[in-house]
């Protein structure tokens, strides 16, 4: 297995002085090309900040980080994020929601005017691919939570990115329509290939979706588990309620219950 | 629906406006209030009648330089506001000086303006756009201040510039502060211009106001007030209806929230 990602006792603070922040702490991990990845942890763990960190937008305090070999130095532009809130933008319809990373990521953003109209096919071929067929002319105030999140995850598919950075993509969502979420997500990986970091408090979702879960503590986060999830795949929903998948959700709970020294 | 939309949007407005008319009619009947202190709605439409041609005369002049301070306030106010909501350096070191400049009442200013520029045209100018570009500025700023710092994320992960945010994301989502500061900043431009033809003009409704009031025809004074109502509806109305047109997401968005 190649790494793409490789990150070698990371640690990395917010802020400067004796106003900083510890957010994550000797981390060290591997993701491999494809492999989905799920970060679980107590809110406020420093889930977030290791996906602001891995895609450049935040520079670690001391480590080694590679992508693809190469020392992360800034943005990544083989990324896609996506978060919790959709952030679509409003005065624009799905489609062109969608197409935002075009204008702006090369070697799209000098195409896009000329070739307007294949970028556009795609897109829509992508919104088609997660169920929004007959929805891309919609405005993002037009669409339910789920479409909405569902636009914001094709967004950051577009590009056709390396990493897939997903933050608790799911969370504001109800739990039929998450669980939905969950199979398109699974289904589009599968598709694609592509390599994913989901970040989520929701055990179940991390090891439904993912290959391998790491648990971190609290702050400041450490990787305290690295757990591979060995049901096989494709996995339908029906697994979510098998003892084998319980098993696993059961460990990873007792782990996070014991990260945050009994708090709750 | 149709027909309820009417009575809101156009039987209501007009109604309350006739029966303030009357009213003010009634009370000078009743109350035998002289011509000098409050003339009665019916003298003062008809002041508004016979000095038709002077009225309209002035009123031109008063629009006209009203819409062209108003402009370079648009386009000065537009500017400024990106450039004080591009950094936080910028925001900070010209917030306070631009406090300051506009705690300054721009009757103050006019007598600089006048030995500056001379009577004329240029000082109700300058004080329409001396007046009315501060709500532009805030506005804009604010607007870029809000984006949302994961869609800054999203943006610059892809490789954005700061100019590319502010294009693709900021700006757009500033217009709706944008036009809606334009609807405060025309009214203000308005008090800007007839302030200035008060003290120092030639022209203008101000002038006439105040030559009127010299020679004690108060009919013309009230008439030449609510000239200058009329026309502050019409430019209120037209910049709201430009804001409309050109930030309707914004007001659909909002309503099915």
């Amino acid at each position: 297995m190649s790494a793409l990602v490789h990150l070698d006792r990371i640690s990395m603070v917010y802020g400067r002085g004796v106003s900083s922040v510890r957010a994550i702490e000797e981390v060290s991990l591997d993701i491999a090309k494809g492999e989905f990845i799920a970060v679980v942890g107590p809110s406020g763990c420093g889930k977030s900040s290791l996906m602001r960190l891995i895609s450049g937008l935040h520079p670690p305090l001391a480590g080694i980080l590679t992508v693809e070999g190469n020392p992360v130095k800034g943005p990544l532009k083989s990324v896609g994020m996506a978060f919790q809130n959709s952030n679509l933008l409003p005065w624009r319809n799905a489609l062109e929601n969608v197409l935002l990373p075009l204008e702006i990521v090369e070697p799209h953003r000098s195409r896009i005017r000329t070739e307007r109209k294949q970028y556009r096919e795609k897109a829509i071929k992508l919104l088609e691919a997660v169920g929004l067929a007959g929805f891309t002319e919609k405005h993002p105030w037009e669409l339910s939570g789920g479409m909405q999140q569902r636009t914001s995850i094709c967004r950051a598919l577009i590009h056709e990115p390396d990493i897939l950075m997903l933050d608790e993509p799911f969370g504001a969502l109800d739990a039929f329509t998450r669980e939905e979420l969950w199979c398109t997500l699974r289904d589009l990986q599968a598709a694609r290939g592509v390599t994913v970091m989901l970040v989520t408090h929701d055990l179940r979702e991390a090891v439904f979706l993912a290959d391998t879960v790491y648990v971190m503590s609290s702050r400041p986060g450490r990787i305290v588990k690295r757990c591979e999830v060995k049901i096989a795949r494709p996995r339908d929903l029906e697994v979510t309620y098998t003892p084998e998948f319980q098993e696993i959700v059961h460990e990873l709970r007792h782990l996070i219950g014991r990260g945050g020294e009994g708090a709750h | 629906m149709e027909r309820r939309e009417f009575l809101i949007k156009v039987v209501s407005p007009a109604t309350f406006t006739v029966t303030l008319f009357v009213l003010w009619e009634l009370a000078c009947r009743i109350f035998k209030i002289p011509l000098t202190i409050l003339p009665s709605a019916m003298d003062v439409f008809g002041a508004l009648w016979q000095y038709r041609e002077p009225i309209a005369d002035n009123s031109f002049v008063t629009l006209w330089t009203t819409l062209a301070g108003f402009a370079i306030a648009t386009a000065f106010g537009l500017l400024l506001g990106i450039a004080v909501g591009w950094h936080r350096a910028i925001y900070a070191g010209i917030y306070p000086v631009l406090v300051g400049f506009n705690s300054i009442p721009k009757v103050a200013v006019v007598p600089v303006l006048v030995l500056w520029f001379g009577i004329g045209e240029v000082p109700a100018i300058m004080t329409a756009f001396l007046i009315s570009f501060f709500p532009i500025v805030v506005n804009v700023a604010t607007g870029l201040a809000t984006t949302e710092p994961e869609l800054e994320d999203v943006l610059r992960a892809l490789g954005a510039s700061k100019l590319d945010i502010m294009k693709k994301v900021g700006i757009p989502r500033s217009l709706p502060y944008f036009f809606g500061s334009l609807k405060v900043a025309i009214t203000l431009a308005f008090v800007g211009t007839v302030v200035s033809e008060t003290v120092g003009a030639n022209k203008g409704i101000g002038k006439l106001m105040l030559d009127a009031q010299s020679a004690f025809q108060v009919p013309i004074v009230f008439a030449g007030l609510l000239v200058l109502a009329f026309l502050g509806i019409v430019l209120y109305a037209m910049t709201a209806l430009i804001e409309q047109r050109f930030t309707g997401w914004a007001f659909r968005g909002q309503a099915n929230r």
